[in-house]
C-alpha cells in the first residue's frame, strides 16, 4: 500500500469537492469577498499586493499562519490575519484557489 | 452549479412564456422575474452592491441609480488639495456596469414609496424594487454650526465631498502668501473618513513646509481623542512643528463661524484664518430620511447580517450613511459591506437565509507623500451590532522604521488603484 498515493488521492478528491463548492461569488466564505478591497481580482491593477485567485491554497493557509505568528513580517495583514479562525482562512483559501480569470 | 441556475432560469423563461403565450418571450431578466433590485448612489458602496448581486444571481434584474455621470473619490483627495494629485484621477464612470448587466440611471432619486415598493426619479421613471439598496453617502448638517451654510462653504469650504469644494481650498492654499494662518476644524464622531481632517492637516502642513515655511496649521478639534491618534501625533512632533492640534478640552471645538471676518469662534477664543477648512457635522444623505430609514442621530440604523434597515423592512442601508457599530464610515468598509448586502439581498429575494458575515476594514493615511500609516480590523455581527473580533486589528505600530511608512505608502497607493478597478473598472 502506498500511503503517500493514498494521501494525495485523498486530497486530490477533497480538491474537486472544494473546487465544485466554491465556484463563484455567490459561494464565497464569509469574509472572503472583503479581500479584493486590496488583493486585485483582476490583473490590471496598479499595485504590489498579490492577486489570491487561483493560488494554492495550502499556500494561502501557510502564509496566514505566518502573519498570524509573526514569523512572516507585514504591515496591516498580521492585524487582520488575526480576526480569522483556521477553519475560515481554509474556506477562504479552497474558495481563492478555485477563482480564475 | 451554473448547471442548476441555468436550468432554473430556462424553467423561469418557459413558465413566463407560458402564461403569456401570444407575445414573443422576453430573457427572464427583462421581466424581473427572479427579481427586481434598486440600488441608490454610485459610490464605493452602491456600484460595489450593484455589480455583485448581478454576480451573485444573474437572474436578478438591478438598477443604479446616480444622480451624477461622474463619481469623484474621497480617498486621496487631500492630495488633490495639497497639488500632488490631478481631480481626474478622482472621477470614475459608470460605462463598465454594461458588463455585469446593471441598469444605469443617471438622475437623482427623488421620492421613495416604501409601502408601495417604488423609487421615483428627477426625471419621471418610476423604478419599482423587491428589494431596495441605499448608499447615498452623507450629506452636510447644515444647521450644524452657526454661521455655516451653504454659501458659507464658498469661502471656508469643507471639502468633504470631492470635487469642486477640493479644488477651491487647493486655490485658496495656493494663493495664501507665506505667512499666512490655515485653520482647519473637525467636527465630532461619528462622521466619514475619522482618520481623513489628520491626513489633511498632515499634507496641508507638508505643502506649508515645502512650500510657504513661515505658514502655521492650526487644527481645531471637537474632541479629545482621534483615529491614528498616536501615531499621526508623533509624525506631527518630528516633521510638522508648525502644525498645532487643539483639542476639546483645551477649548478646541468651534460653535460658530463669521464667513464675512474669516474667523473661527471657540467658547475661549477667535480664530482668524487666511484660509479656512471647515469640516462640519454630518448625516445620513437626504434620500435616507425621505425613505425612513434615517433615526434620530440622522444615521440609518442597520440589521449587522443583511444591512437591511431596521426602521423600512426590504431596504437595506451600506456605506457611511449606515449605522455599521465598529465598522468606520470608509470607502473600504462600504465595499465590504456593499458586498455581504449583495449576498443577502440574493438569498433573501430567492426566499433564502443569509448567512452571518464576517468583514474587513483597512485604512491607510498619509502623513507625507511617503509616509503612510494604516488601520485594520475585522468585524462580525454580535449582540444586533456588528462588533470588532477580539485581538484583531489595530493599528501600524509607532516605532516603526521609515521603510515601514514608506511601504505603508506604497500599499495605500495600490489600495486605491485595486478598490477602484474592482468597483468601476
Amino acid at each position: 500500500m502506498d500511503v503517500t498515493r493514498i494521501v494525495t488521492a485523498a486530497a486530490l478528491v477533497f480538491a474537486l469537492i472544494d473546487y465544485a463548492a466554491a465556484a463563484g461569488p455567490a459561494d464565497a466564505p464569509p469574509g472572503a469577498l472583503a479581500c479584493s478591497g486590496c488583493h486585485p481580482a483582476g490583473p490590471t491593477a496598479d499595485t504590489t499586493v498579490p492577486r489570491l485567485n487561483g493560488r494554492n491554497p495550502a499556500d494561502i493557509v501557510t502564509a496566514m499562519q505566518a502573519f498570524k505568528s509573526g514569523q512572516l513580517p507585514s504591515t496591516v495583514m498580521d492585524r487582520i490575519a488575526k480576526g480569522f479562525s483556521e477553519d475560515e482562512v481554509k474556506a477562504i483559501a479552497a474558495w481563492y484557489g478555485a477563482q480564475k480569470d | 452549479m451554473t448547471a442548476r441556475r441555468a436550468s432554473r432560469r430556462d424553467f423561469l423563461k418557459t413558465a413566463v412564456a407560458g402564461a403569456s403565450a401570444a407575445v414573443l418571450p422576453l430573457p427572464a431578466i427583462a421581466q424581473g422575474a427572479g427579481g427586481r433590485v434598486v440600488v441608490i448612489g454610485g459610490g464605493f458602496g452602491g456600484t460595489t452592491c450593484a455589480r455583485f448581486i448581478r454576480r451573485i444571481d444573474p437572474r436578478i434584474a438591478v438598477t443604479l441609480v446616480e444622480a451624477s455621470p461622474t463619481f469623484t473619490a474621497c480617498p486621496f483627495s487631500n492630495l488633490v488639495i495639497v497639488g500632488l494629485r490631478d481631480l481626474k484621477a478622482q472621477e470614475f464612470g459608470y460605462d463598465k456596469l454594461a458588463a455585469d448587466q446593471v441598469t444605469v440611471q443617471i438622475s437623482p432619486a427623488t421620492a421613495i414609496d416604501a409601502q408601495g415598493r417604488s423609487v421615483t426619479l428627477g426625471n419621471g421613471t418610476r423604478l419599482p424594487y423587491d428589494r431596495l439598496v441605499l448608499s447615498p453617502g452623507i450629506d452636510i448638517r447644515w444647521d450644524g454650526l452657526p454661521g455655516y451654510t451653504e454659501a458659507a462653504a464658498e469661502r471656508m469650504p469643507h471639502a468633504w465631498k470631492a470635487g469642486e469644494q477640493t479644488l477651491l481650498l487647493r486655490r485658496q492654499l495656493e494663493a495664501m502668501e507665506d505667512g499666512g494662518t490655515v485653520v482647519i476644524s473637525a467636527p465630532a464622531n461619528p462622521f466619514r473618513c475619522p482618520p481623513g481632517p489628520y491626513e489633511r492637516a498632515s499634507l496641508i502642513a507638508y505643502y506649508l513646509k515645502t512650500k510657504k515655511p513661515k505658514s502655521k496649521l492650526i487644527v481645531l478639534d471637537a474632541k479629545d481623542a482621534f483615529s491614528k491618534q498616536g501615531l499621526f501625533q508623533s509624525a506631527w512632533k518630528a516633521l510638522y512643528p508648525n502644525l498645532e492640534w487643539v483639542s476639546l478640552s483645551t477649548g478646541g471645538k468651534v460653535t460658530s463661524v463669521d464667513v464675512g471676518a474669516m474667523t473661527l469662534v471657540t467658547d475661549f477664543a477667535r480664530y482668524k484664518a487666511d484660509v479656512a477648512n471647515v469640516i462640519p457635522p454630518q448625516k445620513a444623505a437626504r434620500i435616507a430620511e425621505i425613505a425612513g430609514a434615517a433615526d434620530r442621530t440622522g444615521w440609518c440604523p442597520i440589521d449587522p447580517v443583511t444591512f437591511e434597515s431596521k426602521l423600512q423592512p426590504n431596504i437595506h442601508v451600506v456605506g457611511d450613511a449606515s449605522i455599521a457599530g465598529a465598522m468606520p464610515k470608509s470607502a473600504f468598509s462600504a465595499n465590504a459591506q456593499a458586498k455581504v448586502c449583495a449576498a443577502a439581498v440574493a438569498k433573501l429575494v430567492a426566499g433564502g437565509k443569509p448567512d452571518d458575515p464576517k468583514l474587513i476594514n483597512t485604512c491607510y493615511s498619509l502623513v507625507a507623500p511617503d509616509y503612510g500609516i494604516s488601520v485594520a480590523g475585522v468585524y462580525r455581527p454580535a449582540d444586533g451590532q456588528i462588533k470588532d473580533v477580539e485581538g484583531s486589528g489595530g493599528v501600524s505600530p509607532v516605532n516603526a522604521p521609515a521603510s515601514t511608512r514608506a511601504a505603508e505608502a506604497t500599499f495605500a497607493n495600490g489600495w486605491f488603484s485595486t478598490i477602484t478597478q474592482e468597483v468601476f473598472g
